[in-house]
């Protein structure tokens, strides 16, 4: 059954030190109130994974002491430029990097989804980030005659982290078209959610919504939290907040104007206004 | 019609390269080429599909992220755009790091979906509107798409041209290098030798042609509905280019 909590710090403990924790892109809805609780809490030796590409929750992490490895497609900002704490933490060699690209992320997830052990995937052949990966292996398509194709190892992450507009009692969540977070949900150990609103009824009762809907089969625990996504936005609900990440950006530069930062938007308010 | 900006000047080149195409796809970080293909999109009558990253209206794909790479690999899109810190004269393209990776003096956001797209993706438009030798260099210092690949390996797709502020490269993939196709006005031959950190062919005949200018129709067609369809994905990019909302 999944747990009904009652925020977002409740949301935060289940996500335990050491972790594998997979948090989506900053297009479908980010846990931004559950990512503040774990910098609140002082989470450690968090190992990110990026689906495929995050900014702004890797960010807050990195720059709070809170990871010890990140894999990734990307770590940017956006339009409000490079990832200044993450670019800090990678030349000053306080985080392990595992570059990689977007579809590798997707395949070794669906894989896990599978139940398999690996996924082949194209490409890749004469990067540095298959050079530099010794967990992946390049191999031969058994059904084809001097075919190269890169195997990839599942990634099953601990726990999969992420906000969505409403879900149910049932722990159904609705993510409509963002179904990159069904893969999350699908793939992970776990999946907590912040929600806008849990409303009532069975989200799985309307078929228009069914589709667009994860089961709570696969849904550790849920929390409401109203704007959980600020500064990032909520397709058709709320829109990103690029001013305050403009400023962000601007205060991140140095650790002194980061840690400014979080104490007066970490750690100086409960939730976004 | 003065005033002709060198980002307008990319898109209308950009937006020549996608005639007659059925559906291109526009990646993370891309302002310009999203532009040239809606300006592109609009030239076709709306017969180009236009797939583009972070828009929340009318969207191409129902499946999540993944859909692009999965279309991609199934030969469903023609035209795909990226860019590199660091673009060297095999086409080569790093979005990672300057110097040792592990201790990099430079760290750039990452390789996105290029290490993928590069290959199987046709018509890749490579763009970048800083044209100098710190960019263009000789030899990338990672490779996260390499711009050829040995024979045996899986590869329909590759560089077909680089777009850059003074010029347009055309990738020549028989011989594996940059062919000089044309200088956009106000540019030089000598200075695009000079601002280029990599060997290049030069074209056939005695001369460099100048790159075409956006006519006055298209002009207004960037100015007016590109650039508001584009302000939704690139608010920033839309109000620098363009003016405030």
């Amino acid at each position: 059954m999944t747990e009904i909590l009652s925020s977002a710090e409740e949301i935060a403990a289940r996500i335990p030190d050491g972790a594998l924790l997979a948090l989506p892109p900053e297009y479908a809805p980010c846990s931004m109130e559950t990512i503040r609780a774990l910098v609140r809490r002082g989470a450690k030796e968090l190992r990110l994974l990026g689906v495929p590409q995050f900014g702004i929750q890797a960010e807050l992490l990195i720059g709070s002491g809170c990871v010890a490895e990140v894999e990734t497609a990307a770590v940017t900002l956006g339009e409000q430029g490079l990832a200044p704490r993450f670019t800090d933490a990678i030349k000053q060699q306080k985080i392990r990097m595992r570059d990689t690209t977007c579809p590798a992320i997707h395949a070794a997830l669906q894989a896990s989804e599978k139940g398999l052990p690996f996924m082949p995937l194209r490409g890749l052949i004469g990067t540095d980030i298959l050079a530099r990966r010794d967990d992946w292996r390049l191999g031969e398509n058994p059904f084809g005659e001097d075919d190269p194709i890169v195997y990839l190892p599942a990634i099953r992450p601990d726990v999969a982290l992420f906000h969505a507009p409403k879900a149910d009692r049932n722990g159904n969540v609705w993510i409509g078209l963002r179904r990159e977070l069904m893969m999350m949900a699908h793939a992970s150990a776990n999946a907590c959610v912040t929600v806008e609103e849990i409303v009532d009824g069975d989200l799985l009762d309307d078929p228009q919504l069914a589709a667009g809907t994860i089961p709570g089969l696969y849904v550790s625990a849920i929390a409401p939290a109203e704007r959980g996504a600020w500064p990032l936005g909520v397709p058709h609900l709320y829109e990103r907040d690029n001013a305050h990440l403009a400023r962000y950006a601007e205060m991140a530069k140095s650790q002194q104007g980061f840690d400014a930062y979080v104490d007066q938007w970490v750690n100086g308010r409960a939730a976004a206004e | 019609m003065s005033g002709i900006r060198t980002e307008e000047i990319m898109i209308a080149t950009i937006a020549r390269m996608l005639s007659g195409l059925s559906h291109v796809a526009v990646g993370a970080a891309s302002p310009v080429p999203g532009s040239a293909a809606l300006l592109a999109r609009r030239l076709s009558g709306g017969a180009l599909r236009v797939s583009l990253l972070g828009r929340v209206s009318n969207p191409t794909f129902t499946d999540g992220a993944r859909e692009l790479f999965d279309c991609a690999a199934q030969g469903r899109i023609d035209a795909f755009f990226l860019s590199g810190v660091q673009i060297d004269g095999q086409a080569n393209i790093n979005l990672v790091s300057i110097g040792d990776p592990d201790k990099p003096k430079a760290r750039f956001p990452g390789s996105f979906g290029s290490a993928y797209l590069y290959f199987l993706v046709p018509r890749v438009i490579l763009f970048r509107q800083d044209h100098s030798p710190r960019a263009l260099v000789p030899k990338v210092d990672y490779v996260s798409a390499p711009g050829v690949s040995e024979p045996n390996v899986y590869r329909p797709g590759g560089p077909y041209a680089l777009v850059t502020g003074r010029c347009v490269f055309d990738f020549d993939k028989d011989a594996g290098r940059f062919r000089l196709g044309s200088v956009h006005s106000g540019h030089t031959v000598e200075e695009i030798e000079k601002e280029t950190g990599f060997d290049f062919e030069m074209p056939d005949g005695a001369v460099v042609p100048e790159t075409e200018m956006p006519s006055r129709e298209w002009i207004d067609l960037i100015r007016g509905p590109v650039g508001e369809e584009i302000r939704e994905t690139y608010p920033d990019f839309a109000s620098r280019m363009f003016g405030k909302a």
